[in-house]
């Protein structure tokens, strides 16, 4: 189960979006955020998912693999779909089940945002999966090196990022290892009515307190006895690389605003 | 409560680009009241083939044969409760369980889970509390401000108490000082005598192997290598070597012994004492080299 999850997850290889610039990536995924608002009719939504796709596709990661490891994201979708699908007024009344009215509009609205959901998680899975951890970390530690001037702790925060980050599949490892030990124990996790699953997680979130702060602490310990003081004066081994593919995405991404501005309605 | 592994094969998180193979064709089997030691190198597949053996994982192919249940490849097994209850399974640093307020009711918690009445359970772990060394007094304390021995006996217990037919342990005295491991390995025979346990042991010691275990089986690159007799296997020197394994230390003595004095011993030696006696009455025997 654990094992299928893929937030925060890398996985090497060598497709055009995995040898991006990270500054590149993360610039592109933010900028993208902002975009995915400009669509407003279904011209503009198609467009945004055919580019998510396209995007998925130069990756190289498998759809199914994505999908799948993205499930419980798609209860959420589902959830705000049929919030919207069953709370918005407007346009003609489709069909009413008991008192709850579906109108055209709420069926619009349910359909849009969710794939507005969905091409957002999409791309910033891409970001996660193709760019390892600690050049995300290097990335974002660059780009907000401006805001060092206004006494941002800029290197501490992104290294408190990559230490978040660097831990989710340990942690994840753990859960697992934890679970299996407590189902040995009788303890039954996936089955039986809510409120039974609810009181089998505590046996499994305890423990998994109590290990990542013994985690935090070993960490802490190793940090300091290597002689961490902080990013002041620190070099870096490796160095970000700016290239002309770089420029070219962030540009195709500025087109791709464009378009969907020009068909938006 | 016979454990019959059919051409079992795993792979972890299979169909996405982790898909790591474990486990290729394991044919295995643990007959009832036996206590098997599976050694191995690092990775070669023991702790995945142990999680088989109370449903914990599901073969994706082959099957598995707890007692009466059959757990195949390819179909959604349910309600294995009654399954985990005969198959008690100490993991590898079984104190990272450990959860509730109390040890008492930490210990109580599997029993409870298989509908042990809460009296019974209560009983069982005062009961093993005090088999287990630790004490008294321990059973209202926070599991959490023990020492890691006394952790690690809390959490043995917790599966102990469960009394299961099976008892399956996975380098269960992994970290422990000396006298600590020799205690609970002592009181893990102990109990497999005692109460007719069918016992698998998972080790990388083959001095623990050697001297508790009856059966041996090699895991070596996901594949069950061979089976035998302990003494069998621990005399073939060079199966061990092809799969990167030594000898227990007691009868590489005897090997070297044997070899110095030109004399030979009568059996293979399992334990330091079984090859004190061994070397005793071939000296006093006065025996000529051959």
């Amino acid at each position: 189960m654990m094992e299928k999850m893929i937030f925060g997850r890398f996985i090497p290889g060598d497709s055009i979006v995995h040898r991006l610039d990270p500054r590149a990536k993360i610039l592109f995924v933010f900028l993208f955020i902002a975009i995915v608002f400009i669509a407003n009719n279904a011209i503009t939504y198609a467009i945004l998912l055919g580019f998510t796709l396209l995007a998925v596709f130069l990756s190289k990661i498998r759809l199914y693999f994505l999908i799948n490891g993205l499930k419980p994201v798609f209860i959420l979708m589902a959830f705000t779909f049929f919030l919207h699908l069953f709370f918005t007024e407007g346009g003609a009344l489709l069909f009413s089940v008991g008192f709850v009215d579906v109108y055209e509009e709420g069926l619009r609205q349910g359909i849009f945002i969710s794939i507005r959901f969905l091409v957002l998680v999409f791309m910033t899975s891409i970001l996660t999966l193709t760019t390892s951890p600690i050049s995300i970390t290097d990335g974002i530690e660059v780009l907000l090196g401006p805001f060092k001037r206004i006494k941002l702790p800029v290197h501490e925060l992104a290294l408190m990022m990559s230490i978040s980050l660097r831990f989710i599949p340990t942690l994840m490892d753990e859960t697992g290892k934890i679970l299996k030990a407590q189902m040995a124990r009788g303890s039954d996790i996936g089955s039986g009515p809510i409120k039974e699953r609810v009181k089998a997680v505590v046996p499994l979130l305890i423990p998994l307190f109590v290990s990542a702060f013994k985690r935090a602490e070993d960490l802490a310990t190793a940090m300091e006895v290597r002689g961490y003081r902080g990013g002041e004066g620190r070099t870096r081994y490796r160095q970000l690389n700016w290239r002309f593919m770089d420029t070219l995405s962030l540009l195709l991404l500025v087109g791709f605003a464009g378009l969907l501005w020009y068909f938006r309605s | 409560m016979d454990i019959l592994l059919k051409q079992v094969g795993y792979s972890y998180a299979k169909d996405t680009p982790f898909e790591k193979r474990a486990l290729t064709d394991v044919t295995l089997h643990i007959p009832s009241g036996s206590y098997t030691a599976i050694i191995g190198h690092t990775g070669s597949g023991k702790s995945t083939v142990l999680q088989h053996l109370n449903a914990l994982l599901q073969p994706t192919e082959g099957s598995v044969l707890i007692g009466e249940r059959k757990i195949e490849a390819g179909t959604k097994a349910k309600n294995l409760r009654d399954v985990r209850k005969k198959v008690g399974i100490v993991f590898q640093f079984p104190e990272q369980q450990l959860f509730d307020e109390t040890v008492l009711k930490d210990i109580m918690f599997g029993p409870l889970n298989f509908g042990v009445p809460e009296e019974e359970a209560r009983r069982r772990a005062i009961a093993l509390v005090e088999q287990l060394g630790l004490p008294e007094g321990v059973l209202e304390k926070s599991p959490f401000d023990l020492s890691g021995g006394q952790m690690r006996r809390v959490a043995i217990a917790g599966v102990l108490a469960m009394e299961p037919d099976v008892l399956v342990l996975d380098e269960p005295t992994a970290g422990l000082d000396p006298r600590g491991r020799r205690e609970i390995m002592d009181l893990f025979y102990r109990l497999h005598q005692e109460k007719g346990l069918t016992t698998v042991l998972v080790t990388h010691s083959m001095e623990d192997a050697a001297r508790y275990a009856d059966t041996v089986a090699i895991m070596h690159g996901g594949k069950c290598v061979a089976t035998g007799d302990v003494r069998d296997v621990f005399a073939n020197e060079e199966q061990l070597g092809d799969y990167r394994l030594e000898p227990p230390r007691t009868v590489r003595m005897q090997r070297e012994f044997e070899e110095k004095t030109g004399l030979t011993l009568d059996e293979l030696a399992l334990t330091e004492e079984a090859l004190a006696r061994s070397i005793a009455q071939a000296l006093t025997e006065g025996r000529e080299p051959k």
